[in-house]
């Protein structure tokens, strides 16, 4: 408003309007590109940073498993081309269909879990009842400690001999159970301690999304008579469907990720019982004396192209959500 | 008579939360028991339950073994803040405010970028590493690291900048303040918050890294704290009082967190998540 103004006043006498206004039009049109020129100069550094550190690992992979490697090729960078070899020797691989159900029953069974306690951690902590918000926020810590630490906790406590776990089922006169080394019990025993890592992560995003219900929805259905069991049904969880749908999403593409715990507690043992996709990966890669890192490479991409799916999913509803 | 029904019902529900919340923090305290427990009573059967005889090996043992990991980890974890704080501050601004043509295709890239399985990205930056010759190195790990962080930062910076008033951006224009003073003096003072947030979530992220460092700096002098923690569990001799007590000391950064900027936190997890 101030600018326009600011215009009128300069403007020259009657004669040169013409003129004067193509001119006026070139600086403004000057300014937009230069104006375009700072945003992207702002731009550059992340549009080469992605490059460099995202676009061209993302080749260097996808090159790896395109190609035939040995240590010494891996040096020199000069490994023959040999198509779908990796993939077609990792799809025919006996790992590949265990590796691939026990990702998908770590991914489903984790997400599964965290998301029921969190919704109902959410609710409950819903209540402002005294000590609620210091309560919550110290159920944060096991979401915010490093992997290896909660992952080397849940080792001991899970030991087959001294851990407290089985002290617990010697309690109430279970025979001891061996979490980490009975292929019965590895994949049981890091799911659950994902699910530990993973209830904060749902409590906190499903208690923010529980805050934009109007109070007074509840209130109405109240004195219609509905039990909370009956509100929680038709009025809590139909409306928290947006943030739940999100939630789980990012859940799914944030497990199917998930390699530091599986490989710190049972490192996918015993024979495979809880090799996921990406323990798997990892071992052809840098397991070994003898690294694979053709096929490490090839199961890499294909985890790649299973989070893309659910990713893209994860896109559409937020893009819909904000329409 | 009715008025205290409520009040009762508030105090049963509040002993709920506190049974709920040391259910859930059983492990941690364990953790905390464990480290302090003397190594001759660890396979004791059964264990104890309270540090009754509580020793101090386990963390002598962390201060004559560990300082130069734990060290190398703060290096990596500030280095981490800068370099991402450089690069997504910026980038935030451009994509909140100047948005020029084809920058909402880069939002799209930032988004996808963070679904990439960090074991790809190792995989990848493991053989870029070893030919360029940055294995090994503490600032290979910063930029590995923060490929974690960058599209989470620019996210917050971008949510966050676009809640600026267009009106403070046009004042500091008026009076004279090009692109860049403006985002220097009038945008980043006002984006505390976000700064606060993205610089505790990547040094986090930093400190807790364990794929990139495990793949990228397995035989370095510098090593971070993780693989301090990997290699102890891998010794034979398990010293599990040590162990434990190692990654009680590496959790407090993550404790001093949750203590001092427990709202930024609780921000940064629910970022791009809800929107309202």
């Amino acid at each position: 408003m101030t600018l326009a103004r600011a215009d009128r006043s300069q403007r020259p006498p009657a004669a040169s309007r013409a003129t004067a206004s193509d001119a006026a039009e070139g600086v403004r049109r000057a300014q937009r590109r230069r104006h375009r020129w700072t945003a992207w100069a702002f731009l550059l550094p992340i549009v080469a940073y992605l490059a460099a550190f995202y676009l061209y690992p993302l080749y260097r992979n996808l090159d790896l498993s395109l190609r035939h490697y040995t240590v010494r090729s891996f040096v020199d960078g000069d490994a023959p081309y040999s198509g779908w070899d990796n993939f077609r020797q990792v799809l025919h691989d006996p790992t590949f269909w265990p590796a691939l159900r026990n990702t998908m029953v770590f991914t489903l069974v984790s997400i599964a879990v965290q998301y029921t306690a969190g919704l109902g951690l959410a609710v409950f902590f819903n209540r402002h009842f005294r000590l609620s918000g210091l309560l919550r926020a110290l159920f944060l810590i096991p979401w915010l400690l490093p992997l290896i630490v909660s992952s080397s906790t849940w080792s001991w406590m899970l030991n087959s001999e001294s851990g407290v776990v089985n002290y617990a089922l010697h309690l109430v006169g279970v025979a001891p159970v061996d979490w980490l080394t009975s292929p019965h019990w590895a994949l049981v025993s890091v799911i659950i301690a994902n699910i530990w890592i993973g209830i904060p992560f749902n409590l906190v995003i499903l208690h923010s999304g529980l805050q934009n219900i109007p109070a007074d929805l509840h209130e109405a259905a109240a004195l219609d008579g509905a039990g909370p069991w009956q509100q929680f049904r038709r009025i809590t969880f139909p409306l928290l469907r947006p943030v739940s749908a999100i939630t789980l999403l990012l859940g799914l593409v944030y497990t199917l990720k998930v390699f530091d715990l599986i490989w710190i507690m049972t490192k996918g043992g015993p024979t495979d019982s809880s090799t996921t996709l990406a323990t798997w990966s990892y071992r052809l890669g840098f397991g070994s004396l003898l690294p694979q890192f053709g096929p490490g490479a090839a199961v890499g991409n294909i985890l790649i192209l299973i989070a893309l799916v659910f990713g893209l999913l994860y896109i559409r509803v937020q893009k819909r959500q904000e329409a | 008579m009715t008025a205290t029904a409520p009040r009762r019902r508030g105090a049963r529900t509040t002993a709920l939360g506190i049974v709920l919340t040391a259910l859930m923090l059983f492990p941690v305290y364990w953790m905390l028991n464990v480290s302090l427990t003397p190594q001759q009573d660890m396979r004791k059967s059964p264990p104890d339950l309270l540090p009754l005889h509580p020793t101090f090996s386990g963390y002598s043992a962390v201060l004559h073994d560990q300082l130069p990991y734990l060290a190398t980890s703060l290096l990596i974890g500030l280095g981490t803040v800068v370099l991402t704080l450089l690069l997504a501050a910026p980038a935030g601004y451009a994509l909140a405010k100047l948005r020029p043509r084809g920058s909402g295709l880069l939002g799209l890239a930032l988004l996808i970028a963070q679904m990439i399985p960090g074991i790809v990205m190792a995989m990848g930056f493991y053989a870029i590493f070893l030919n360029l010759g940055m294995m090994n190195t503490w600032w290979g790990l910063v930029v590995a690291d923060s490929t974690v962080a960058v599209p989470f930062g620019v996210m917050i910076f971008t949510a966050f900048m676009s809640g600026i008033p267009d009106e403070l951006t046009a004042a500091a224009r008026i009076d004279g303040a090009g692109t860049v003073r403006t985002f220097w003096s009038v945008v980043l003072p006002v984006s505390r918050n976000a700064l606060v947030t993205v610089s505790l979530f990547s040094f986090l992220w930093a400190w807790s890294d364990f794929v990139f460092a495990n793949t990228l700096d397995s035989g370095g002098t510098l090593r971070p704290i993780t693989l301090g923690i990997y290699h102890y569990i891998g010794n034979n001799n398990q010293e599990w009082n040590a162990i434990m007590a190692t990654a009680v000391v590496a959790s407090v950064p993550a404790a001093l967190l949750l203590v001092l900027a427990q709202r930024y936190v609780a921000a940064g997890v629910t970022a791009g998540a809800v929107k309202d």
